[in-house]
């Protein structure tokens, strides 16, 4: 287990460099600078500016630079707030994003097994007809699209919820509800699927003929086996959500990572693409190994060694 | 002896999109305490769906006991209401099923599934639940019992899962033992080990058990009576020496001539021609008319009557039939 842990951890490090690496040559290779957006400076001031940022240096040792940023975690200020660090950027930024992201996935999980279950003990009834059509709508909508359909019904024609803006209980419920539903359909189908699948299984006839509570069946033996694949999907649906974050604290002017993002990739303020480029890769990674963890938990089966684990 | 169940006129049928399947067709048996009866016959002749009826394990829909009563110590279990039955369930009728491998929950360890049935029926503690399970696992032959009980299914061999299988049925102490193919998926050498273990089971508690198989091998071995099923129905019932030596209805000599012997030098097998009969639409008369060497022109418009042989050996055919004994004692008297 533990070397299974630190082989992983080095992986991770050569994918998170990768990665940097990557975003750097991306970086320098779209046209323009932070500066010739702004109205026209002089030669000198530009230079001037550029040297204060290092922007002069070879890209190599630009290159060097950045690295040692992301090393130390200090990515320095950013070039179009200059009285603001990237780390004080992502200190006010991430905590937001972080809620927003989990407690959407949380509902998308949650709601998702439920429907999911109920759906396979109905199956072929009302619930799960129901369910199922809810499902296949929930995957089709684009989230985005979702949100401005949200807003225009429920926050404007009736106004139960708030249009945007995160400052209460209240105002998370459109913004997670436009996030969670893709994911939470993808669940629900698998969910249902793979319940069918066990509820046929030999050890739940065996279960039932040793007379347990259909209730103890269902959690205690069907759901921890039809849980496996979502959990399998959960990566995938955690870097769905994260992406979403973007586009949903746009529409719902949300204050989190997603516009700082955004924008520092159009104002060419390269600290801030460096430092939420890295901060997000590193946070993904760092999610999908906690699920594959996860999995080992759940599935004795999987061994957690450097030869059977990856 | 006290009958500890008593199967009366058992129908049970399935409704699919084609139609309905007549699985089981008015079963007739019954069993005393501590006996073993073997219920043998082909795929689908509704042997495992009698067993899941006496357990109320048939999936309903599409499955419905359609007629009949199963009597279990004096109470009709067609009628017993769910809640009942779940109390029934593994504490008075436990059922060990045919593939050891996928009867164990893969994701829980043999301690969680052993003693779960234990915690579920009887009040007991923790440590008493896992005294028992020991107890168990010795009876039935597991070495290091108490590192089995931490171990996943996975990590066991077959027969080792099968013995598992069979601690986890017998740990409430049932009356009542239903074994649906126990050994069809093991190997030879495991097969008799663990039917070796039946009748120790048998001897130390006095279960009685329904083994339900194909095998002619394992029914010779620890059967006391048998019970030959063919299209839903009970053909011919006696104890295993009736059966093995006197057997009289055609479908049962077929069957045992199917069977390969040790002595059987350079000879063919004689299998039965012909597969069962539809169970969409049974024949209204003998089942096995179409396949029947000795087929006359009644068996095919009436279904015989049950002619009892001796007080345990009976048989559904129409040649026992006392007017057909008379006519061919007659045509042998014109003969000479």
């Amino acid at each position: 287990m533990l070397r299974y842990i630190l082989k992983r951890l080095l992986i991770m490090l050569v994918t998170l460099w990768i990665i940097v690496t990557l975003t750097f040559v991306l970086m320098v290779s779209i046209p323009g600078s932070p500066f010739n957006s702004e109205r026209a400076t002089n030669e000198a001031v530009q230079a001037n500016l550029e040297a204060h940022y290092n922007l002069d240096e070879p890209y190599h040792i630009q290159y060097m630079l950045y690295l040692k940023s992301i090393v130390t975690f200090d990515f320095g200020p950013s070039i179009k707030q200059p009285n603001q660090t990237v780390n004080d950027l992502l200190g006010r930024g991430f905590p937001v994003s972080f809620e927003l992201g989990m407690v959407s996935i949380i509902f998308a999980v949650i709601s998702g097994i439920v429907l999911g279950i109920l759906a396979a003990l109905k199956h072929n009834g009302m619930i799960d007809y129901l369910a199922m059509t809810f499902a296949v709508l929930g995957i089709s909508i684009p989230n985005f699209v979702l949100a401005t359909m949200l807003i225009q019904q429920l926050a404007v024609n009736v106004e139960i919820f708030p249009v945007a803006t995160w400052d209460s209980p209240a105002h998370m419920i459109l913004p997670v509800i436009a996030l969670g539903t893709t994911p939470m359909a993808i669940i629900a189908r698998l969910t249902r699927s793979t319940m069918l699948e066990v509820l046929t299984q030999d050890y739940i006839k065996m279960a039932r003929a040793k007379g347990l509570s259909p209730w103890k069946i269902i959690v205690k033996h069907a759901l921890r086996n039809a849980l496996m694949p979502v959990v399998t999907i959960m990566g995938t649906l955690l870097a769905g959500i994260l992406t979403g974050t973007f586009v949903i604290e746009e529409i719902f002017a949300i204050p989190g990572m997603g516009q700082y993002f955004v924008e520092s990739i159009n104002q060419r303020d390269y600290p801030v693409i460096m430092g939420t480029t890295v901060f997000y890769s590193a946070f993904l990674i760092v999610m999908l190994f906690l699920v594959d963890i996860a999995y080992g938990i759940l599935d004795p089966r999987i061994k957690m060694n450097s030869k059977g684990g990856d | 002896m006290e009958k500890i169940l008593e199967v009366e006129n058992l129908h049970v049928t399935f409704t699919t999109y084609g139609g309905t399947v007549k699985a089981v067709r008015g079963v007739d048996f019954h069993l005393h305490r501590g006996e073993t009866l073997a219920i043998v016959g082909e795929s689908g002749c509704g042997k495992s769906v009698t067993s899941n009826a006496i357990m109320r394990l048939i999936p309903d829909p599409p499955g419905k006991i359609s007629a009949g009563t199963i009597t279990f110590q004096g109470k009709d279990l067609t009628k017993a209401p769910e809640k009942e039955m779940r109390r029934i369930r593994g504490v008075d009728i436990s059922m060990i099923f045919q593939d050891p491998m996928t009867a164990l929950n893969p994701t829980l360890t043999i301690g969680t599934q052993l003693m779960e049935g234990l915690r579920e029926h009887r009040n007991i503690s923790g440590d008493e639940a896992k005294k028992r399970a020991l107890e168990m696992l010795d009876l039935v032959g597991i070495p290091n019992p108490e590192e089995r009980l931490k171990q996943y299914p996975h990590q066991l061999s077959g027969g080792m899962r099968q013995r598992i299988v069979i601690a986890i049925a017998l740990i409430c102490d049932p009356d009542l033992l239903i074994a649906d193919e126990p050994t069809t998926a093991l190997d030879v050498t495991i097969q008799a080990q663990i039917l070796e273990l039946f009748e120790k089971i048998q001897e130390t508690t006095g279960v009685a058990i329904i083994l339900i198989t194909h095998d002619l091998g394992v029914v010779a071995k620890i059967a006391d009576r048998i019970a030959v099923m063919y299209a839903g129905k009970i053909i011919e019932e006696g104890t295993k020496r009736e059966i093995f030596y006197e057997a009289e209805h055609p479908y049962t000599q077929g069957l045992l001539k199917s069977v390969p012997r040790l002595d059987m030098q350079g000879e063919a097998l004689t299998p039965i021609d012909g597969t069962p009969p539809d169970l969409f639409s049974p024949p209204i008369g003998c089942p096995f008319t179409a396949r029947c060497p000795f087929a006359m022109e009644v068996c095919d418009k009436v279904y015989p009557e049950h002619s009892s042989l001796t007080e345990t050996h009976s048989v559904d055919c129409w040649m026992q039939d006392e007017r057909a004994k008379q006519l061919l004692a007659a045509s042998a008297g014109t003969k000479n």
